[in-house]
């Protein structure tokens, strides 16, 4: 999988982008999240509050339960800001 | 129409554009973007702006805009539509979008024009760092832009 962060989010994370394979029963976007939490503090620190945390699968904007497979494109940002 | 570039545009020129060679359009609804030099709602009170940077999400933003502009093709009987976003360092003054549409008559060329602005602010992954004398603060979402898109759900 292909994960990107941005904004705020990249700037905690402290990287842009990074491929993961993550552990078997890894089957949601929430799982996933749960999962990144425990790898570093700066990803912890990304997803203290999903509540200002948007995710996109393949373009698409998803919810927490959404599926995600080997393969796919996961955005995470926050709520955008643009126009 | 739509592109995402770190240019300027000429308003003028793609406005004109949008309906040269077109005799059904017989209105043409323009909105544009600026960067403001003030943080907020109250310019008094607020710390300057020297800048902005706006990231974006490549591909996924593209995607969104068109599936916008298809959604208000749909509601409207629309000739031309043009979105336009920049990205990357803007400074106070400058244009950052332009949301233009054409159609025979004026109720659809400003409904649909506002309805894309609307939902192009909720939906494409557009992101303002702002600069101020304290540094760099990313923008955070307004609920006055939720309450607005919210407007054109049905």
């Amino acid at each position: 999988m292909k994960l990107l962060y941005f904004a705020w989010l990249r700037s905690k994370v402290g990287i842009g982008e990074e491929a993961i394979t993550p552990p078997a029963e890894v089957a949601t976007v929430g799982q996933l999240i749960d999962w990144l939490k425990t790898r570093s503090p700066g990803h912890a620190a990304a997803f203290a509050d999903l509540r200002v945390v948007r995710v996109a699968v393949n373009h698409d904007y998803v919810q927490l339960e959404a599926p995600v497979v080997a393969g796919d494109e996961i955005a995470f940002f926050p709520p955008v800001t643009g126009g | 129409m739509i592109r995402v570039q770190r240019e300027d545009f000429d308003i003028g020129a793609e406005v004109a554009r949008l309906y040269a060679g077109n005799g059904r359009v017989g209105g043409v609804c323009v909105f544009a973007g600026l960067v403001r030099d003030y943080l907020g709602h109250d310019p008094a009170e607020a710390p300057q702006v020297r800048a902005m940077t706006l990231e974006h999400y490549p591909g996924m933003t593209e995607k969104k805009l068109a599936e916008i502009e298809a959604e208000a093709r749909q509601r409207w009987p629309l000739e031309e539509v043009i979105i336009i976003h920049r990205y990357g360092r803007l400074e106070p003054g400058d244009r950052i979008v332009l949301v233009a549409t054409a159609s025979a008559h004026r109720d659809a060329a400003f409904e649909s024009c506002r309805f894309l602005i609307d939902w192009l602010k909720t939906r494409a992954p557009f992101w303002k760092l702002e600069e101020t004398p304290d540094g760099g603060q990313w923008v955070d979402a307004r609920d006055s832009d939720e309450a607005a898109a919210e407007r054109w759900s049905r």
